[in-house]
Order: structure tokens, then C-alpha cells, then sequence
């Protein structure tokens, strides 16, 4: 119990920019859903289980659409084929982790990724639940924030245009981080400069599974100085 | 829209199905009792180092230089985030920090 505590407690304060960040989103999901006419059950059904933002905003888009399971499915595999990447990354950290080990994969979110994989487990504190904290916690964000745009809809006056930056900002902080902790710059170099190229050509929509493919192949063709570099 | 209720539940099942997919695949390909491969080692080593400068580009995906206000707000907001966090080294601080300078560019100043 004292080591569950103890791991909730350093966890939490790291989820607080995602708090902001998901409340917002959620609620935003949930003004939506419910100027679509989705009941709360289909809010809260999606936010627990489908529990990743943008895809859950390309599903509204879908349905308006048209019925088309195997498109749909198709599609969500392209918008999130990123987490592919969050997966491999995690491969060794989450390995042996037992039980809770479903559930960490099911809750890689963009945010929750770049939590997990960039701070360090606090000593006396078990890994494991300090990555459990910080996955449940950021859960828990987002389904609160799609109820409270559920329920309260249309209500909501207050503006929060902008503040979804939260988000934004914390990869930016993460970004830094890394890039002060390490003196081989060539990877955090790679992503960017990968990104930027594939948003240049193929445009805002289809641009992340070219950038994937990209990285894949720098990081594969710069393998031996990126080793070297990792060690020193 | 006019769905009945199992058209929902496959509709919002295929995409759950599809996420779960993408987040479980490489444990699927590399369960507990199979050897990670060296390569993979390398990769799960590298890519966070490179994964976070592509979720940056990624939020920034939208902006455009060439229409106003020529992603001023989101440079000028980096740019503030950036230096107070190398000066204060306070994570929140710079986040909460640029966060609230960027909905006052976006809500008062370039609107």
C-alpha cells in the first residue's frame, strides 16, 4: 500500500500539464459528441476504450461519412500507426512488468509516451506502478473531460481557445530535457528535420507514416555513430 | 446521422480494435518469453530521443508561414518556453507559462 502511494504521489505532479491539456480536449470531444446527438454512454464508451484524442475526432468525421467499417478500421490504423514507434520504444521498460502490462500498453497515448519514456522512476518507488499512476491518471483526464463537455455541452462559455498548447508545450519541455541529457543531438536532429521534411511534401493529413519511415531508415543507416554517441 | 445501435458498437469497435492494435503490436511481435532481438534493443534505445521532435511537428502540423499571422504565436510561445525552461528549469512553470502566453497571443493579439 506505502509503495502505491508512494509511486501516485511522484506521478502525479509529472501528469498536471496533461491534466490541463486533456480536460480541455475531453471537453471539447464531448461538446461535439453531444452536438451530434451521441448520448452520454457512446461519450464515455469511446473515451474508455478508444482513448485516443484525434483518432476519436476522425471517428465523428467517419460516421458523417457514411457506414464503412473496413474504411474505418483502415483509417485508424493510419492515424495511429504512430503508436507503433511508443511500442517498440517501450519494448525493454515494459518487459516482466506482470499483470498491469495490458493495461500500459492499452493507455499509450501520445502524452502518456512521452511521460513514461522520458522520467526517470524515483528511487523507492516500483516502476511499475509509477507507470501505472501516470497511465491511469491521464485516463481518468480524459474521460472526466469528455463527460464534463457531455453533459454540460453547449453551456460552456468559457474561452478556451489555445489552451490545448498545454500539449504542445510539454513535448517542447520534454524536448529540451532530452536534448540537455544527452550530448549526441543526431536523434532528436533526425525526428525533427524527418517531420518537417514529410509535413513539406505530403502535406498536414498524410504526412506522420512517411516521417515513421524516414526516421526508420536515418537512425538505420547512422546506427554506428548513433550506438557510439548513446554511450558516451 | 441515422445509425441503429449495432451499427455503432462495430463502428466504434473497429476503431478501438485498430488502436489497440497499433499500441500492442510490438509486444505482440515480441512477448515475454521471446528474445528482443538486437536491433530492436537499438531501436527501443534511439527512437524516444527521436519520437518527441516528430510529436512537436505534429501538433505544429497546421501553421502556415504564408497566411497571417504566419505562425507567429506559435513561434514567439516556443521560442518564451524554450528560454524560460534552459533559465528556471522548472517544467511547469514553462509549460503553464507558454501555454497561458499562447491563448493571450491567439485571443487578444492576433486575432
Amino acid at each position: 500500500m506505502q509503495t502505491k502511494k508512494a509511486a501516485l504521489l511522484a506521478a502525479l505532479p509529472l501528469t498536471l500539464p496533461v491534466f490541463t491539456g486533456y480536460l480541455v480536449l475531453g471537453t471539447a470531444y464531448g461538446i461535439l459528441m453531444n452536438s451530434k446527438g451521441f448520448s452520454l454512454f457512446w461519450i464515455l464508451l469511446s473515451s474508455i476504450f478508444i482513448y485516443a484524442g484525434s483518432m476519436q475526432f476522425v471517428t465523428i468525421a467517419l460516421l458523417a461519412a457514411g457506414f464503412d467499417p473496413l474504411g474505418a478500421f483502415l483509417m485508424t490504423l493510419a492515424v495511429n500507426a504512430r503508436h507503433i514507434f511508443y511500442g517498440i520504444s517501450m519494448l525493454k521498460q515494459y518487459r516482466g512488468i506482470g499483470r498491469l502490462k495490458p493495461y500500459l500498453i492499452f493507455s499509450l497515448t501520445d502524452e502518456t509516451f512521452s511521460i513514461v519514456c522520458s522520467a526517470k522512476v524515483p528511487e523507492k518507488v516500483e516502476p511499475k506502478w509509477f507507470y501505472f499512476f501516470i497511465s491511469l491518471l491521464d485516463h481518468l483526464y480524459w474521460i472526466t473531460g469528455s463527460l464534463i463537455g457531455g453533459i454540460l455541452g453547449s453551456m460552456l462559455h468559457f474561452n478556451t481557445k489555445g489552451m490545448d498548447f498545454v500539449l504542445t508545450a510539454l513535448f517542447v519541455v520534454i524536448l529540451i530535457n532530452q536534448w540537455q541529457q544527452t550530448t549526441n543531438h543526431l536523434p532528436a536532429i533526425i525526428g525533427i528535420v524527418s517531420a518537417i521534411a514529410c509535413r513539406l511534401i505530403f502535406g498536414p493529413s498524410n504526412f506522420i507514416i512517411p516521417a515513421m519511415l524516414m526516421i526508420l531508415f536515418c537512425v538505420t543507416v547512422w546506427k554506428a555513430p548513433l550506438e557510439r554517441g548513446n554511450k558516451s | 446521422m441515422n445509425y441503429s445501435i449495432i451499427q455503432l458498437f462495430i463502428f466504434f469497435g473497429v476503431v478501438v480494435l485498430g488502436t489497440v492494435l497499433t499500441r500492442a503490436l510490438p509486444f505482440l511481435l515480441f512477448p515475454e518469453n521471446k528474445e528482443i532481438p538486437n536491433y530492436m534493443k537499438y531501436l527501443a534505445d534511439i527512437l524516444p530521443f527521436t519520437i518527441i521532435g516528430m510529436l512537436v511537428v505534429y501538433c505544429l502540423k497546421n501553421i502556415s508561414f504564408t497566411k497571417t499571422p504566419y505562425a507567429l504565436p506559435e513561434a514567439i510561445s516556443i521560442v518564451v518556453i524554450i528560454v524560460l525552461h534552459i533559465w528556471k528549469k522548472n517544467t511547469l512553470l514553462s509549460i503553464g507559462g507558454g501555454a497561458l502566453l499562447y491563448m493571450v497571443l491567439v485571443q487578444y493579439v492576433f486575432v
